[in-house]
């Protein structure tokens, strides 16, 4: 593979990068004086014709999501930029917020004047607070400079930016959580149809786009298509950030093209396994994503499409890796209460399911567990998100994806690492 | 109490500008209910059932209404709590790079377990999940700040340097 330049990252590690001063002095928001003279069909039409996809976590066509807009509504049109950053292993929109914020507005009010929208929010998690102080300099930087506000860069375009700041609910990452918590709610997904394009916050047309997506607009609307298009995966083309932490010697975040090898980021960028030990399992793209075996792991591209042929997800591009020291049986009972903790207890199988889940490895940890309890673990999991066949569409047990999203990992680990489960039995009630 | 449930004293913002700007933020007020509920918060510590008695006149809406809201974020604490609030989190990546050993040193040294709070309302404890800081794992939050990359030792000088 050929050099690559990072372009988010390009100028992270330089002093002051943060502001508006230095973001210019890089050529930023040449992007936008560019884009207030387009039409804004024609700014959809070439992000749609970049391939962007979302780098959120469910990877849905930026471009194609905005054109479901209505286009003859005579209601306001909204656009949120999600920055509630909270799938574990995941902590790339937290860099690019405190180092890169301007570029991330810059690509939200191109992305706004593409929609039509003249307000604009930023859900941006509670804990975050260092971030939140950060953007609302930024805000003011931009206003203070014409880049907000009223009559943008003397265009006779208008939008005002709003930070919002959540208060500590995984769930309102899912974009309809979040929706219902800015409107002052608790984070209960909502069903869809309708999709927030059609109606979404105040039942308004809503397009909601994360901090990374959103971020790579400028440059989309800089270079071209074309050029995006020439990075990385032909499906699912662009850079990306990619998270690796747990058991590596560099953790970090690290910008490659879509579609470098696992193996690369793990043992090159991150600079291997730490103390020497070997690799065991990984979770390629956030905690929601079925783990890979070091077999697997070793041998998949980091895209869309490849991970689906394996059975997992790009997801959130979080990396956690596990050595050979690492409990799965623990392992597995952690992200488990992870999601018992989030989950939001709208739905039943979902509320219930991780309870249960948490309480039998909980007991098979404890020394109390039974034989029956391996297969009851296929069971609930099967009863939350369905099973783990993306073409048999299995999705649909639960209003939103959180149940597919702990349905996956936990199954997975209880399948790739059934050993370590039955190890866990009282040795009496083991059967040979 | 008063004979209706409804308290007898009455949380009153102290920057009424601060809240007039929230409200016109929205294009309606229910939305403006975390924004101020934080607010109330850096103000009391806590949300008590005045500052939702509060929040519900501002935004127009039943106090039942915030206090389903309230009941939701784990961010929003509905009862007193210590001078530094030590957030441990224990997510996979950190617990990985020793977060459990951070929990029980400060169990050990000042005696409170997770959700507990110090005699001397110095330390409160708690368990957190992923804060989304997992490339410098351990992480802890006090506060509002994180605290990354730590060790038994840096965590002991932190909670030592918390007065």
């Amino acid at each position: 593979m050929k050099s690559f330049k990072p372009i988010l990252t390009e100028h992270i590690h330089q002093k002051d990068c943060h502001t508006l001063s230095f973001y210019k002095s890089v050529g930023g928001y040449r992007a936008l004086e560019k884009v207030l003279k387009m039409n804004p069909e024609n700014v959809i039409q070439e992000v749609k014709e970049s391939d962007l996809r979302g780098r959120g976590g469910a990877g849905f066509s930026t471009g194609v999501k905005w054109g479901f807009i209505p286009k003859d509504t005579n209601k306001p049109t909204y656009l949120i930029n999600n920055a509630d950053e909270s799938e574990p292993g995941t902590f790339k929109d937290r860099l690019l917020m405190d180092k890169a914020p301007h570029q991330m507005l810059e690509g939200m009010i191109i992305s706004a004047y593409a929609i039509g929208c003249h307000k604009s929010f930023i859900y941006i998690r509670g804990e975050f607070y260092k971030e939140y102080k950060m953007l609302e300099t930024a805000i003011a930087e931009a206003v203070g400079n014409n880049i907000l506000g009223k009559n943008i860069l003397g265009s006779n375009y208008d939008l005002d930016v709003v930070i919002h700041r959540g208060a500590g609910a995984y769930i309102c990452g899912e974009e309809t959580g979040l929706i219902e918590s800015l409107e002052g709610k608790r984070g209960w997904p909502r069903t869809k149809p309708p999709f927030p394009a059609i109606e979404g916050y105040l039942q308004c047309p809503t397009i909601v786009n994360n901090v990374e997506t959103l971020s790579c607009i400028p440059h989309i609307m800089n270079y071209g298509a074309d050029w995006f298009k020439s990075i990385g995966s032909e499906k699912g083309p662009g850079p990306r950030l990619f998270c690796i932490s747990g058991c590596v010697n560099n953790p970090g975040v690290y910008e490659e093209p879509m579609g470098v090898s696992l193996k690369e980021l793990i043992f090159e960028r991150a600079g291997g396994i730490r103390n020497g030990k070997q690799l065991k399992a990984v979770f390629p793209g956030g905690s929601s994503s079925a783990i890979l075996t070091a077999d697997e792991a070793l041998d998949v591209k980091m895209d869309f499409e490849d991970l689906v042929a394996k059975k997992s997800m790009l997801g959130s591009a979080g990396v956690i890796v596990m050595d050979e020291t690492v409990d799965m049986v623990q392992a597995c009972l952690n992200i488990a209460r992870f999601y018992a903790h989030e989950s939001c207890g709208q739905c039943t199988p979902c509320r219930e399911g991780t309870a249960w889940l948490v309480k039998m490895l909980t007991r098979l940890v404890n020394g109390g567990g039974k034989p029956q309890d391996i297969d009851m673990l296929f069971e609930i999991t099967d009863n939350i998100g369905g099973l783990i066949d993306s073409s048999k569409g299995s999705f649909g047990k639960t209003i939103c994806p959180f149940g597919e999203a702990v349905a996956w990992p936990v199954r997975s680990f209880v399948e790739k690492f059934k050993d370590e489960f039955l190890e866990y039995l009282p040795q009496e009630t083991v059967v040979a | 109490m008063n004979s209706n449930g409804t308290p007898k004293e009455k949380f009153t913002f102290s920057d009424s500008e601060k809240v007039e700007k929230i409200l016109s933020q929205y294009p309606d007020k229910k939305s403006a209910t975390l924004p101020l509920l934080h607010l109330a918060q850096s103000e009391k510590a806590y949300i008590s059932s005045s500052v939702i008695n509060t929040v519900a006149h501002l935004v127009d809406c039943h106090p039942a209404v915030v206090m389903d809201c309230v009941s939701f974020y784990t961010m929003l604490y509905t009862k007193p709590h210590g001078r530094h609030i030590i957030q441990v989190c224990q997510t996979l990546s950190c617990s990985l790079n020793g977060a459990d050993t951070l929990v029980d040193h400060m169990t050990g040294k000042y005696g409170i377990k997770p959700g507990e709070t110090t005699t001397d309302e110095r330390f409160t404890l708690m368990k957190v999940e992923c804060l989304g800081s997992c490339g410098t794992a351990p992480v802890v939050q006090v506060n509002k700040v994180y605290h990354e990359d730590l060790s038994k030792e840096k965590f002991d000088d932190l909670l030592e340097s918390l007065k």
